[in-house]
């Protein structure tokens, strides 16, 4: 097995060739915050969290998209990136409609938390207060796209886990949302098997439950990782 | 040493963030030995904010004109503004109307006065007394600098104190952590 080591925060971490900075980083117990990464489905590098900084190089760099190779110097808690990062976080907050208080998922929200963990106690952006809907037309559960961050952990499990590929992302720019089937109503999409995978993926109140009301939303973000270990190691148990 | 001069003020909000200030329960008595409280709708019933205050906690977001007249005073008459809230942080619910565009002060006066009215439908019309909606709801710091963020709807009774405790003391209270600053 080839293997790359390098530096991350100062400490030296041996990884089998191929793997991530985020993969090495989680070896070496460094902790980055992440929103779009999820174990069980392939990253994308929708957030832009998990940047972080390597010697050498200008750019800052995803690290959940990056591979780690031999060598490398790798910082990942400059002020440069936790400038960043808090600006992240509150573009996020001022492109949509996050009223936390009355949300499912108020107090089990990804989004809430790496706000507390970024120091985001305002946003300097204006917001934007977009014009977007709900679609309820589902017999269980329902999406509203005021919270939706477009992280696409619903498009990946949905279509990597499940393999249904009910949701995918349509327009472009500010105007991007998820899209059920051909942007049909959800309710309408054959493809869907209501198995539910993609409320435990989204990090927000975006995909819910219907009648779960404020703070009630709880995801299960191990839930796809546990599926896919079961699936391909037999592993069944958590 | 002087009683530090505080103030509370509401704006655009549910008064959750001063039902909350009020669940300080006994801290309020050890608070009234160390404060004046110069202007509050919970604690006196003044109705010109005074000069030369040191603290005051705004609540609600600025909806109306009369939010942003109020704003731009209490900035020219105070040291430290701590913006107070949801409202007041990131206009929260009442900004919900901005989802209908540019100007959104019509249709939801059309809405609540004339097409839900059940008998007499008109638009409260009182110049110099009901104030005219602003057309966005907007968080307070987008009108006036703002010194100390506390967020929370509303923000508990322990955030507030551990909020005010330090200004109390001259220092600078550090909002960090889940316990000082979770929305919602």
């Amino acid at each position: 097995m080839a293997v790359n080591t390098l530096t991350i925060d100062g400490k030296e971490i041996a990884i089998e060739a191929g793997k991530t900075i985020l993969d090495a980083a989680k070896e070496a117990g460094v902790p980055i915050p992440t929103l779009c990464h999820m174990e069980g489905v392939h990253d994308v590098g929708a957030c832009r969290l998990c940047i972080v900084e390597a010697e050498g190089t200008p750019k800052l760099l995803p690290a959940c998209v990056t591979a780690a190779a031999e060598g490398m110097v790798i910082h990942t808690q400059t002020e440069k990136l936790q400038n960043y990062r808090r600006m992240t976080v509150e573009l996020i907050f001022a492109e949509g409609n996050h009223v936390c208080s009355i949300c499912v998922a108020n107090g089990n929200c990804e989004l809430q938390d790496v706000a507390v963990e970024v120091g985001m106690d305002h946003s300097r952006f204006s917001y934007r207060f977009p014009d977007r809907g709900c679609d309820l037309s589902h017999s269980q559960f329902g999406i509203d796209h005021n919270r939706c961050i477009m992280c696409t952990r619903c498009v990946r499990v949905c279509d990597e886990v499940e393999g249904a590929h009910v949701w995918d992302v349509g327009s472009r720019g500010p105007d991007c949302f998820i899209v059920a089937g051909l942007d049909q109503p959800w309710g309408e999409v054959d493809a869907c098997t209501s198995c539910g995978k993609c409320v435990d993926a989204c990090p927000t109140g975006a995909i819910f439950h219907q009648g779960e009301t404020t703070g009630e939303k709880e995801g299960d973000r191990g839930k796809m990782a546990f599926l896919t270990t079961a699936r391909e190691k037999q592993q069944w148990t958590r | 040493m002087d009683k530090i001069k505080f103030a509370t003020v509401w704006l655009a909000g549910c008064s959750g963030c001063h039902m909350s200030f009020l669940d300080l329960d006994e801290f309020l008595i050890d608070l009234a030995g160390l404060v004046d409280v110069v202007f509050s709708p919970v604690g006196t019933d003044l109705k010109e904010y005074p000069e030369g205050v040191d603290v005051c906690l705004v609540e609600g977001a600025i909806a109306n004109e009369e939010n942003l007249e109020l704003a731009l005073e209490i900035r020219r008459k105070t040291k430290t503004l701590i913006s107070f809230g949801d409202c007041a942080v990131t206009a929260n619910v009442p900004a919900m109307r901005n989802m209908m565009g540019n100007k959104t002060a019509e249709p939801v006066l059309e809405r609540g006065y004339i097409e839900l009215a059940d008998e007499n439908p008109h638009f409260p019309n009182a110049p110099g007394i009901v104030p005219e909606l602003l057309d966005r709801v907007l968080p307070v710091h987008e009108v006036i600098p703002i010194d100390i963020f506390m967020p929370g709807c509303p923000p508990s009774a322990d955030r507030i104190r551990a909020t005010l405790e330090p200004l109390l003391q001259g220092k600078t209270p550090e909002m960090v952590g889940r316990e000082m600053i979770k929305f919602g």
